[in-house]
């Protein structure tokens, strides 16, 4: 598959993506809205933590947490990918045999899509970061180069999580009881991500398990990008890292699809 | 009117002919004599297909009883089948329900790898799902929806020219030309969740066809399709195989589409093959009668010698007879010479069907 070939896919294919969600920009934004319900919770918690504990916890102020969680809301929307659990909705729908009949893989179609949605999710997002910034008023003095770095690290974030997920959507071709594996991992991510909390206010082993799962390099570290707690050293390096996980997480993925494949094309759709 | 649309049939050209005239009109008297040959599009060898069936009894003991020990049943879908499609034929692939059509045409577009056998769609194993393949042929099932719901179909039709990498030129003139023949010009842009079945349908053919395959599997295209809406369907897709010179394997559980676009039937039943010839000659091999209508002033009073009396009034009379004894009553017939009209036909098709699927069962 030729790169000219894949610039031209990507683009007709993010342009269906951009598209479709804008065509329900009211739901849309209602998502959006509801995506904040978790934040502002975690927010108004540790914010009150923090003035208690005489204005810092965990190497975090009020007016940093305040900064990290409205980052949050926007790494939220870029994290948003292709969920495990809707292969069995694909399958028994017959979607997948309509993807398997074109001649570009399924997963290029699937990114490409959730690629050009996110752009009408940024821009839903817009207002409703405005209104916890003015409500909140966080401290957020990024330099140019935390401001591209966070660009490419929010994408690559999005890329790492994206693969990661659709790994596991392959679960699905081996047992229609994967529903519980999603959940477990799913409970990880929220605990070993930065979701929950900043991971430097979990105990040490957490941090360290951390280090060995995908989880903080497509959600924490794009934070901590945007909020100037990572030198540029770091940002490249940490760039580096999610690349590496995309790579890996990327390479499993084309060693599984095959075989998911070939036991779908033997069950049947 | 079914005998004629037959007779309609077969005075008509076949597409592989009228692309050798093109060939003539192109390369001279010589490429007519000698025409090149071309390899059948589609050829099946041997072709085989079982799933395993969980089988379980219900009841909760049945249930726990198979936390522990599962059973499952083979069933041979699609058994032992061999075939192969000429360049420019549209081939009926008619069977009832569970046959093993579907499964069949899932195998040759690659959606189901074989259990045995073999089968090459031009010239590529279809279930290895190469590229190549799979920008030269086409599936269309009717019912499933492959356009954007939520956006006009010519949004899906941009991404199919990026898709299939269809050139500009051959996108712009095979989008005007389809959309002209199925007159869907202000469908356009409407979102396709807005468009009736009809409507829809009319704008999936066109978003399967923009990037010219040269094998079509039409898995009942007109499902759930008025009859002027199945007419035009119908139309368009022998405009396509003739333009395109494209070979299409149709099922459909509409004779009339099979009828109108068909000159040869497969005819599958419990995963084989029960036939494969010309449409007319299915009545010939699974109907042992014909149907004799005769229209004289004074007929015969007891017919019932030469036949059933399927219908009788004073001027006019229907017998069902046995193929063999046809040509001695319809003699018999026109010996009156007062017969005014008398005609000779196959039973409608749809019985020999039923009648193929029935005698399938017994057997």
């Amino acid at each position: 598959m030729s790169i000219g070939f894949l610039r031209d896919y990507y683009v007709a294919a993010g342009r269906i993506g951009f598209q479709r969600d804008i065509q329900y920009r009211a739901a849309t934004f209602v998502n959006v809205l509801g995506f904040m319900i978790e934040p502002a919770i975690y927010l108004v918690v540790w914010r009150t933590v923090a003035t208690e504990q005489g204005g810092v916890v965990g190497g975090y102020t009020v007016d940093a947490f305040t900064a990290y969680y409205i980052v949050w809301t926007l790494v939220r929307v870029f994290n948003l990918a292709f969920a495990p659990n809707a292969w069995e909705w694909r399958i028994r729908r017959g979607r997948l045999n309509e993807m398997l009949s074109a001649p570009v893989h399924p997963f290029h179609r699937d990114f490409a899509y959730f690629a050009g949605a996110k752009f009408v999710w940024t821009l839903m997002w817009i207002p409703v970061a405005a209104v916890l910034t003015v409500t909140f008023r966080p401290t957020l003095h990024p330099t140019l180069v935390q401001v591209l770095g966070f660009v490419v690290a929010i994408w690559a974030g999005f890329a790492v999580r994206f693969v990661l997920l659709y790994l596991l959507g392959m679960i699905t071709f081996w047992t229609t009881r994967g529903q519980a594996i999603f959940d477990l991992v799913v409970a990880a991510e929220l605990l070993l991500s930065g979701r929950l909390v900043p991971l430097s206010l979990m105990p040490d082993w957490v941090q360290t398990a951390s280090n060995f799962v995908p989880f903080r390099w497509a959600f924490q570290f794009p934070i901590e990008v945007a909020i100037g707690r990572i030198e540029p050293l770091g940002i490249l390096t940490g760039i580096g890292i999610q690349i590496l996980w995309a790579t890996g997480l990327g390479a499993a993925l084309a060693w599984v699809w095959p075989r998911a494949i070939r036991r779908y094309t033997a069950v049947g759709g | 009117m079914v005998f004629n649309l037959i007779q309609d049939r077969l005075l008509r050209q076949h597409p592989a002919d009228r692309r050798l005239h093109r060939n003539r009109a192109g390369r001279g008297e010589g490429a007519w004599q000698t025409p090149v040959p071309v390899a059948d599009p589609v050829v099946v060898s041997d072709l085989r297909k079982v799933f395993k069936v969980p089988v379980r009894d219900s009841g909760v003991r049945a249930s726990v009883r198979s936390l522990f020990q599962r059973e499952h049943r083979d069933v041979v879908a699609v058994d032992d089948i061999s075939f192969s499609l000429k360049p420019g034929e549209i081939v009926g692939f008619l069977g009832p329900n569970g046959a093993g059509k579907t499964t069949t045409i899932k195998m040759l577009t690659g959606l189901l790898h074989a259990d045995g056998g073999d089968a090459r769609v031009l010239g590529h194993q279809p279930w290895l799902r190469s590229k190549e393949l799979l920008r030269r042929i086409a599936l269309v099932m009717g019912q499933r929806n492959n356009l954007q719901w939520d956006l006009p179909a010519s949004d899906s039709f941009e991404l199919n020219r990026a898709v299939y990498q269809i050139p500009d030129a051959d996108f712009r003139r095979r989008s005007a030309e389809y959309v002209e023949l199925l007159e869907v010009g202000d469908l356009l842009t409407k979102p396709v969740r807005n468009l009736s079945l009809g409507e829809r349908m009319k704008m999936e053919i066109v978003g399967a066809l923009l990037h010219g395959p040269e094998v079509l599997f039409l898995d009942e295209p007109t499902i759930g399709l008025d009859i002027t809406m199945q007419k035009r369907l119908r139309q368009f897709i022998l405009d396509y195989n003739a333009e395109e010179g494209a070979t299409v394997l149709l099922t459909s559980h509409y004779m009339a589409d099979v009828v109108a676009l068909a000159q040869r039937v497969i005819v599958i039943h419990h995963g084989a093959i029960l036939y494969d010839g010309d449409l007319s000659g299915l009545a010939g091999r699974f109907s042992a009668t014909k149907t004799i209508r005769v229209t004289a002033p004074d007929l015969p009073v007891d017919p019932s010698s030469m036949g059933t009396v399927l219908e009788r009034t004073p001027e006019k009379l229907v017998l069902e007879v046995d193929r063999s004894r046809v040509a001695e009553v319809a003699a018999a017939l026109l010996s009156n010479s007062a017969v005014t009209d008398l005609s000779i036909e196959d039973p409608p098709i749809d019985d020999v069907i039923d009648r193929v699927f029935s005698d399938g069962d017994d057997g």
